[in-house]
């Protein structure tokens, strides 16, 4: 689960990082009203997804008027999908040297990673393609954590590729960076936060340290944890905090792992890789997919119907193709949930059923009393749906 | 000989008597696995089926000299489960639960890593040799015994691949599922190394998918040193980067996790990389010989 900016920031001031004075505003008077109150301001798009700054999302304003024509502008945007909805307000930072700190999950070294680097401001990935020396980087131990001298440690690194000017600085910098690591890292693992990103991470002249944007993403097999959280975020963001799109958020109610596509086959599959290999067939034999669509395992009948609804939902699709590999989940169930759902919701679209394992017999003699035709190998039903639905 | 598991194994089950342990404990059993003990807190003395109940791992170890365990855990209590079994020391973990915390698996798996143990999962599959032992959940009639060995992160094209072979008369040594988590434990490379040692495994089909960079890793192994026959399939050729099909690790991140990626360093390995679970067959029937039918 991504949040927004402004949740983000919220969250790292309770782990004790600084952050500019702001407000949310919804409306253009809202914006007018806090720049009236609180003087020159940024006004940013609330949207989970960078390059917001290039699509128009953020503007300088120093009156209320500038606030509200700015705000109105904004509002109307769509970025990558993503229509605004609420703006943040904010202080300026006073000028400031723009660094990046940001904790994630390091897959092939099965651990967190701290990062840190002097070239803040830019894209981190950038930095990482054209600079990779200037990152400096700390894998915690999953168990003992993060220490003062580890976060130390980090500063140093990050000095060492840089000008010669803030190495001299060490000591200061060391000083003033350290509690914000250690609380960086501390919001990461309290929150399940799969990536925990400032960019930038100003420091002042006076030495304080300010964090100008902030990223969070929460892992969705822990929100379990922070269901008071959870329920908060969604009901300010409406919903829309992880799903731009209207039909992944559709699922996401139906609790259906669903992705959707642009093409016309729908597809329906138990287990991630079969599906993921459903979708691969189908391009393979020139179709183009318009979802992933996994039931998982052991499916009963309702939850097949279920599945059948959402795809339909979307009126691109020509046809589906269902494609089971029964382990736990029983040909049969699944058999008599997709009759229930043709007749329930009257599915004259084609339909191409791929069935085999546990209970393939029944299931296949169900599908075929009502008039469906089974197919046992995986290929053949892709080539079948993509004829039946190419020129649909 | 096999790898991991065979019909000398000990099994124990974590999580027994719940919905889901329960039944593939059944289904294990009638596999023909060596299953000695349930472990559900709360529950020790009992008996299920006459397999004998205990309240901990430590209990149960005990008292069965178990040397496996098959972890059937609901996922907030998965990870407590891993590191009870971890601490106790017993050799081989495989965990099936989908959905634990990634937080949770990255401190299990280095407490695994500490005791020396192995951990297989977790949201995986399992492992089957057939004729001998199961723990997972890989379905009991598709299995044959023979020569090829599987190692794949997706159960359900695990279940595929070992049907095809079997239907085209291609046995199998060892088919294990590593599992579709971003944390896991055994990796390609170490089910890779154990097939290199393994007698009964001619040739190993490898069944990677889009995401994370284990299917590289392996590939930089079998260049290196590992001389048997290799068949690979990489599935979602056609997932559009940022969005996780379905699996936690299954997401490409920027070039991270990109299905040509592994697809070529597989290549440049050395290894049939097949488009299709047919073709996979196929490529091993170049390699091998069908498994003579009167194995079972």
């Amino acid at each position: 689960m991504k949040l927004l900016e402004y949740q983000a920031k919220e969250q790292l001031k309770r782990f004790g990082i600084t952050t500019p004075m702001g407000g949310v505003a919804r409306t253009p008077k809202e914006a007018a009203d806090w720049v009236r109150a609180h003087g020159p301001a940024a006004i940013k798009a609330q949207v989970p997804i960078g390059g917001r700054g290039k699509a128009g999302g953020i503007a300088v304003v120093k009156t209320p008027e500038e606030a509200e024509r700015e705000a109105e502008r904004i509002l109307t945007l769509d970025i990558k999908g993503y229509p605004v909805s609420v703006l943040w307000c904010e202080q300026a930072v006073p000028d400031a040297e723009e660094w990046y700190l940001g904790v994630t999950l390091d897959r092939a070294n099965r651990s967190l990673v701290l990062m840190l680097s002097a070239a803040g401001g830019m894209e981190i990935e950038e930095v990482a393609d054209t600079a990779p020396e200037k990152i400096a980087k700390f894998w915690p131990h999953a168990w003992r954590g993060v220490a003062s001298y580890d976060a130390r440690g980090l500063v140093l690194d990050a000095l060492r590729h840089d000008t010669p000017e803030r190495w001299e600085r060490r000591g200061k910098l060391m000083s003033a960076l350290t509690p914000t690591i250690l609380a960086l890292y501390a919001a990461a693992r309290d929150l399940d936060a799969v990536t925990c990103e400032i960019n930038p991470l100003m420091i002042t002249a006076d030495g304080s340290v300010i964090a100008a944007d902030a990223k969070i993403e929460i892992d969705e097999s822990a929100l379990y944890r922070h269901e008071s959280l959870h329920r908060e975020l969604a009901a300010e963001g409406g919903g829309s905090l992880v799903d731009s799109d209207p039909f992944e958020r559709e699922a996401r109610k139906r609790n259906l792992t669903y992705v959707h596509l642009d093409g016309y086959v729908g597809c329906i599959g138990n287990g991630a890789g079969l599906v993921m290999n459903t979708l691969d067939l189908v391009k393979q034999h020139g179709g183009e997919p318009a979802n992933f669509l996994d039931v998982g395992g052991g499916a009963s009948s309702d939850k097949v119907k279920n599945a059948l609804e959402m795809v339909l939902m979307d009126e691109k699709v020509r046809g589906i193709f269902i494609n089971i590999f029964g382990g736990i989940t029983r040909c049969d169930e699944v058999a008599r949930g997709i009759i229930q759902a043709r007749d329930e919701l009257h599915i004259t679209k084609p339909l191409v059923v791929r069935m085999t394992g546990t209970q393939e017999e029944e299931g296949r003699k169900l599908l075929r009393e009502a008039g469906i035709v089974p197919g046992t190998s995986a290929a053949e039903a892709a080539e079948a749906i993509v004829s039946l639905t190419r020129n649909a | 000989m096999s790898v991991l598991v065979d019909r000398s194994s000990r099994v124990i089950i974590q999580g027994m008597t719940g919905r889901e342990g329960r039944f593939h404990t059944e289904q294990m059993r009638a596999f023909g696995t060596p299953i000695v003990g349930g472990v559900t807190p709360g529950k020790g003395g009992q008996e299920i089926d006459g397999i004998p109940l205990f309240d901990t791992v430590e209990e149960a170890v005990k008292a069965t000299n178990a040397n496996v365990t098959g972890i059937f855990v609901p996922p907030p209590f998965a990870a407590d489960a891993i590191m009870e079994a971890a601490t106790v020391g017993i050799p081989l973990i495989i965990c099936i639960t989908e959905g634990i915390p990634v937080l949770d698996m990255v401190r299990a798996r280095a407490l695994c890593d500490e005791m020396g143990v192995r951990l297989l999962g977790p949201n995986c599959p399992g492992i089957m040799t057939p004729g001998e032992c199961k723990v997972g959940i890989i379905p009991n009639h598709i299995g044959k015994k023979g020569n090829v060995g599987i190692v794949a992160r997706s159960g359900t094209l695990t279940y595929e691949v070992i049907q095809g072979l079997s239907q085209a008369g291609f046995g199998q040594s060892t088919a294990v599922g590593i599992g579709g988590d971003p944390i896991h434990g055994l990796s390609f490379t170490d089910v890779l190394e154990l097939f290199a040692t393994d007698e009964e495994t001619a040739a190993v089909v490898l069944i990677g998918e889009i995401g994370g960079s284990d299917e590289e890793e392996a590939a930089a192994y079998i260049e290196r040193s590992f001389h048997k026959p290799v068949v690979a399939f990489i599935s979602g050729r056609t997932a559009p980067p940022g969005k996780r099909m379905g699996h936690a690790g299954a997401i490409i991140s920027g070039t991270m996790g990109s299905p040509q990626s592994k697809v070529e360093a597989l290549q440049h390995a050395g290894v049939t990389v097949a488009d299709t679970i047919e073709e996979v067959v196929t490529a091993v029937a170049a390699h091998v010989a069908p498994t003579p039918a009167h194995i079972h």
